[in-house]
């Protein structure tokens, strides 16, 4: 257990101090002007000369100015602890209410978010019951399904917009569209597999018993089924998530995870834009934790937990 | 609706019953052929078997991988249909006679459902055929006494060994009170010893309940110890090449294996099995 944690510490602490460094180069052009403007000697003094030299080169020549690259409002890249100190400022810092809350702008996709994630749950599994039951549906249903997963969720996702909003439909219900769009897909496959995992002679004990197919169905196949539903739905809930991101890019939607990243790329935000990536997640780890528990305790009380 | 015609056609199949034969037979099977259509073309599972069981007999098939022992069970239950030939279930089609839940079926893997405990892996039948909650209660406890698993009632399948495992799945199949069960190498993963534990306690349910059993075997000597008859298959196609009546008695304890009937019994299988071969 210790041994894990500190692994896992040690693999982290990497990965922010490998970020810390590539911040350096990255950010030093914006950094020596800065430093200029402010009455600093740059080396090499030229604006022109200095925007030929990679960013390397102009960082060994001028390492007294390495430690601004920490600290600026617009950097190319932003450091680890401005990301953690706008994630702080405009979650706890703010009221929820407030149109910089990043809470209440997580809110605003996780609602998308968990409708798109329902909707496209019931699709999937009702899809699977119609395609493991039903031959012609198994034959026609199915390279629809697989065909839709390879149009580009960006390509599909202004369309879905332009078509509800047509109809009167805005805000949330498209959001939630293009998010069951994305996790329904998953449910299909995942419940199929999971529906026909029952073996010969556990399907032939139920027609022993002359056991009617609905008898099958609850009886059998639903129950053999969970473990694959999980595994699918832990996929599911994080595509939804972006679905209902992508969902608020071409809408120009004010609220909302995908409408922060919008934002901060049109300003410059560089900082509210990995914040708004962190936001997002973060939740999305949290979504597919709570769907893990949720298949610990369910598997765990029917005796199927591994 | 039945006509007065029809009514007095049954009254006088009725009038017959008293010169009926003694012993009732449970499954008859004539000139029974079973052809599978696969991919390399037909394959004869079956062919021409001709067999009768009696009520409360207890018949094992005993045969070489292939001989169509399986094909044979699965038919009897009406898993698989025969090609030509007349198959009989309590005067019955074998799908008339699942349909009057006339026999339990015992897969070789005890096949429980690994969600379910005990006591709802033993109910399920019951469930499914209906019975009422206080029915399916009580029915699950007598079987489970039957085969000694009280007290396992709320563990799930996989906190049990494979020998208390393949109990549960006789107790599943003995729950609805079928009179004919069909076991298919029940005890075949099992260690000999959990195998002799299980033979003796099979014996004696079945001489308590009077049952007919069609146990399907590799083993001679539990086909021997077990059985009123033994029918010896042989495969490609596959047929019945002997039927032994077993001059053992009813009461049979383990060291019955050293008798010299036993040995005997075991010797003319083997020579059944043997002969089997040498036709090839
Ligand atoms: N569903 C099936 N489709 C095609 N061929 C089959 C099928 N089931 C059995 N067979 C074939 O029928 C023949 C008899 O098989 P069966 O399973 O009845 O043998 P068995 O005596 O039970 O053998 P074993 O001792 O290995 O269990 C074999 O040649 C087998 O390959
Ligand atoms: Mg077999």
């Amino acid at each position: 257990m210790i041994r894990n944690a500190l692994a896992v510490l040690t693999v982290v602490a990497g990965l922010v101090a490998l970020w810390y460094f590539a911040a350096m180069p990255m950010n030093i052009h914006t950094a020596l002007t800065e430093a200029e403007r402010a009455g600093a000697v740059i080396d090499p003094p030229s604006a022109a000369e200095r925007r030929d030299l990679g960013g390397v080169g102009l960082l060994l020549r001028n390492p007294e100015h390495a430690l601004a690259t920490f600290g600026q409002e617009r950097p190319r890249l932003p450091v680890p602890h401005q990301v953690v100190e706008e994630l702080w400022k405009t979650t706890v810092g703010v009221r929820v209410t407030s149109k910089r809350s990043l809470v209440n702008h997580g809110w605003v996709t996780l609602s998308a978010t968990l409708l798109g994630f329902g909707i496209g749950t019931l699709a999937g599994i009702a899809l699977a019951v119609g395609i493991v039951h039903n031959r012609a549906m198994d034959m026609s249903v199915m390279p629809w399904a697989i065909a839709s997963q390879t149009i580009p969720i960006l390509a599909i996702a202004p369309m879905i917009i332009v078509v509800l909003n047509s109809v009167g439909l805005q805000g949330l219900i498209p959001k939630a569209m293009i998010s069951a769009y994305l996790s329904f897909f998953p449910v299909v496959v995942g419940m199929v597999a999971g529906l026909r995992s029952p073996d010969t002679s556990q399907i032939d004990l139920m027609h022993t018993y002359s056991a009617s197919p609905s008898q099958t169905f609850w009886k059998l196949r639903l129950p053999a089924s969970l473990p694959f539903l999980f595994a699918s739905l832990k996929v599911g809930v994080a595509a939804s998530l972006i679905g209902a991101i992508v969902g608020e890019l071409p809408t120009g939607a004010v609220e909302g995870l995908g409408a922060r990243l919008l934002a901060g790329s049109y300003y410059g935000q560089t900082i509210q834009i990995w914040s708004a990536l962190f936001g997002a997640a973060i939740l999305a780890a949290a979504l597919v934790a709570i769907v893990g528990l949720v298949e610990r305790l369910m598997l765990g009380r029917m005796g199927m937990a591994r | 609706m039945l006509s007065q015609d029809e009514i007095d056609g049954f009254a006088e199949e009725g009038g017959v019953s008293p010169a009926a034969p003694a012993r009732e037979v449970a499954i008859s099977a004539r000139d029974v052929s079973l052809v599978f259509q696969t991919g390399d073309g037909p394959v004869q599972a079956l062919k021409d078997v001709t067999l009768e069981i009696g009520k409360g007999e207890f018949v094992s098939f005993i045969g070489p991988s292939g001989c169509g022992k399986t094909t044979f069970l699965r038919a009897v239950a009406a898993l698989e249909h025969p090609t030509s030939g007349q198959l009989l279930v309590n005067g019955m089609t074998p799908d008339a006679a699942r349909q009057a839940r006339a026999y339990g079926y015992v897969f070789q893997a005890a096949g429980l459902y690994p969600w379910r405990t005990i006591a709802k892996n033993v109910s399920l039948p019951l469930e499914i055929m209906g019975f009422s909650k206080e029915e399916q209660a009580s029915r699950v406890a007598r079987v489970l006494e039957m085969v000694e698993l009280t007290g396992f009632e709320k563990k799930f399948p996989w906190q049990l060994s494979g020998g208390m495992q393949q109990r549960a799945s006789i107790a599943r199949a003995l729950a609805f009170d079928a009179d004919i069960l069909l076991m298919d190498e029940p005890f075949g993963a099992l260690d000999e010893i959990v195998r002799d534990r299980l033979n003796e306690q099979l014996l004696a349910l079945w001489r308590r309940t009077g049952k007919t059993i069609g146990f399907v075997t590799h083993s001679i000597p539990e086909a021997v110890f077990l059985s009123t008859k033994i029918v010896v298959m042989s495969p490609r196609p596959g047929r019945i090449t002997d039927v032994i009546d077993s001059p053992l008695p009813p009461e049979r304890p383990l060291e019955i294996r050293d008798s010299p009937e036993f040995i005997e019994v075991a010797h003319r299988v083997r020579e059944g099995l043997r002969a089997g071969h040498l036709d090839e």
